[in-house]
């Protein structure tokens, strides 16, 4: 499980002057299911590129099983690519689809003569690998469809077996479920997942859904600006972000300013918190995060803040809260209802409170006074599911 | 409807210099001079037999021509960068905005017996050729008036193929000769097909080339028709059932070729 398949040595690349990757060391092992995630424009393609063989970093090295292979052009790679938009053949069937790379397929068999020689695969292997492939993706029966007659849903399951029957030791995923409805994508999901449990091969996906990346992956890459921002397992990546990019990126945060007085003592608002973190130099200032599902709402006496509530909105298993402290708005996710208007009392956990240390991003992430003003403007108006993705989109990340 | 109201002016085009002509022409083929139905104008036709081979020969080989000039011009044209592939198709195109007359006259001057290709070869001290008021030179003016129109379907159909598709073929272990084999080339095919009607229709029925490079010995189905028409042979009906048949023999062509490429959407321009 733990055997490293490929290597990224200091990578870099640039297209133009622009640069798109800067210093990227990455490790991948073997059977790992890894996605690379971050916003549009985060490197994450690019980095998927270059293990593709479309792409040749600018300097660095990659290194496949111990070899370096930045020359190597894709087609003698051991890596299959799922494509954005699939790309699949529209001339060929799905069954011609699916048997594309093994009929350019050779392998070394020993004639006669116990000479090895290469030669390409017979029309019976083509055969019997293609239909059970067909049989994984549960498209049996299909294989004389044209593609193009196919929905998205299988359409991708086409680029998946036809990918996969090459018997590669690691698949390469750009944002395969982006073109998928909410439902099938889900489904895809988990069908992603058991065969990628199932055939034993290492998968790299790329995604800008955290959701996605949170519920698939074995480790999380979280990338901005060319630059990797963490590594780690999803939970590690939710629970311990390492900085403001992270937090705001993975889930919802509320990020504020604080001051480290000593090991598991933060000052927020200029009140002392009890906290679980440490390693902080004395007075270090810091970057707090407070997820809104660890804020727990009590009356004003017993609560360690107080705070106006400027907005409710109703998401089916809670509500989600907009709350005014001196001016700066908080999210919180509760199941009680709170009109607009009230002021509330609020109590945070020890373990509620995430202490990272100050980094670039500090100051930019955290603040829900656009998310609310949104709200405002649509407050009168009936509850609308649309306003989902307004939530989403005031965070700055269009796809 | 509104949306029939506004294509009657298409219609009523389509009517007057469409239909119109050729329920004219089929008229004229089985009529005499004297407006009586016959059958005549047909059965004369078999001794014209040769000009049809001739025609439909000489197409061929312009086509071929055109096929492999124009296949591999816009293959590499599509992989140059943009500004470079603006700039070709303008040279391409260069040609077409001068006169088509003026263009077979100045062929003329360049293959004649003492044009400009041969007084160079003369002064080179090489053999002079006869090309003029051969075949060749026919050939020749067909595929230097005609390759625009292979190269553009062509380009236009391989600039459009997806990048990603030779990057899937690739990523399954394509190199690059079977990259072409197997992607580029069967997806351009439309481009292909398209090609060789826009080339193969006008060769066929051209007479102003065969007449200007072919001298007499070449007369096409153009000529032949142009002679009934305005020539010495006045006979109007006889050329109308010839251009029948022409037009009968190429949309049979033109057929067997669509179902040759079927499955290629939007495969040829009729």
């Amino acid at each position: 499980m733990s055997k490293e398949l490929i290597r990224l040595r200091n990578c870099s690349m640039a297209f133009d002057d622009e640069i798109v990757l800067n210093d990227i060391n990455l490790y991948f092992n073997d059977q790992e299911f890894l996605t690379l995630l971050g916003p549009s424009g985060c490197g994450k393609t690019t980095t998927l590129r270059i293990i593709g063989g479309f792409l040749s970093p600018t300097s660095g090295d990659v290194i496949f099983d111990g070899v370096r292979i930045n020359h190597i052009p894709p087609h003698k790679r051991k890596v299959n690519t799922i494509f954005q938009k699939y790309a699949l053949f529209p001339h060929l069937n799905v069954y011609d689809n699916i048997a594309f790379g093994l009929r350019l397929a050779k392998t070394e068999i020993k004639d006669t003569n116990g000479r090895i020689r290469k030669a390409g695969l017979s029309k019976k292997e083509i055969d019997s690998r293609v239909m059970e492939m067909l049989e994984v993706v549960s498209l049996r029966g299909f294989e004389n469809r044209s593609v193009t007659a196919l929905s998205g849903g299988q359409q991708q399951r086409v680029a998946i077996a036809r990918a996969l029957v090459n018997r590669p030791k690691v698949l390469l995923l750009d944002e395969p479920l982006g073109a998928l409805d909410m439902r099938l994508r889900k489904d895809m999901q988990n069908e992603l997942k058991r065969i990628q449990q199932a055939m034993g091969i290492t998968f790299i996906y790329v995604t800008h859904d955290q959701e996605e990346a949170l519920a698939m992956s074995d480790t999380v890459v979280v990338m901005n600006e060319g630059r990797i921002q963490q590594i780690g397992t999803p939970e590690d990546i939710y629970n311990e972000p390492k900085n403001a990019f992270v937090a705001d990126f993975i889930g919802e945060s509320n990020i504020v300013d604080g001051i480290m007085h000593e090991d598991g003592i933060v000052e927020i608002f200029g009140r002392k918190f009890k906290c679980l973190d440490s390693g902080f130099a004395p007075m270090e200032p810091v970057d707090v995060v407070i997820r809104p599902e660890d804020v727990d709402i009590v009356s004003i006496k017993e609560g360690m803040l107080a705070g106006t509530v400027t907005n409710i909105t109703f998401k089916g298993v809670h509500y989600d809260i907009i709350i005014d402290f001196k001016g700066f708005k908080w999210l919180i996710q509760t199941t009680d209802f709170c009109p607009v208007g009230s002021v509330i009392g609020i109590k945070i956990d020890p373990d509620g409170f995430h202490v990272m240390k100050k980094s670039q991003y500090s100051g930019m992430y955290g603040d829900y006074s656009s998310y609310s003003a949104e709200y405002d403007e649509i407050g009168d108006a009936e509850f609308d599911p649309e306003s989902e993705n307004a939530a989403t989109e005031v965070d700055g990340y269009e796809n | 409807m509104k949306i029939k109201a506004l294509s009657a002016p298409y219609i009523l085009w389509m009517a007057l210099f469409v239909a119109a002509p050729i329920v004219l022409i089929t008229v004229y083929a089985f009529t005499t001079s004297s407006g009586e139905f016959t059958l005549n104008n047909f059965s004369r036709m078999g001794s014209y037999l040769p000009v049809f081979g001739r025609s439909f020969l000489l197409a061929l080989i312009a086509t071929v021509i055109c096929l492999l000039l124009g296949y591999p011009l816009s293959y590499i044209l599509s992989r140059e960068s943009p500004r470079f592939q603006q700039i070709a198709l303008m040279l391409i195109m260069l040609p077409m905005w001068m006169n088509y007359l003026l263009r077979t006259y100045a062929w003329l001057s360049i293959l004649e017996n003492t044009g400009l290709l041969n007084r160079l070869l003369s002064a080179l001290h090489l053999p002079t050729l006869n090309i003029i008021n051969t075949p060749s030179a026919v050939v020749l003016g067909m595929v230097y008036n005609f390759l625009p129109f292979m190269v553009l379907p062509i380009y236009s159909v391989i600039t459009k193929i997806d990048r990603s598709l030779i990057e899937a073929a690739q990523d399954l272990g394509a190199p690059p000769a079977n990259v072409f084999r197997r992607v580029i080339f069967p997806l351009s095919l439309p481009g292909v097909l398209s090609g060789i009607t826009m080339v193969f229709v006008p060769a066929v029925s051209t007479f102003v080339i065969s007449q200007l490079l072919g001298g007499s010995k070449s007369m096409l189905l153009g000529d032949l028709i142009e002679m009934q028409f305005l020539g010495t042979a006045y006979n109007p009906h006889l050329g109308s059932a010839i251009a029948l048949v022409m037009m009968i023999i190429v949309l049979v062509c033109m057929l067997v070729m669509n179902r040759f490429g079927q499955g290629e959407e939007q495969a040829v321009i009729l």
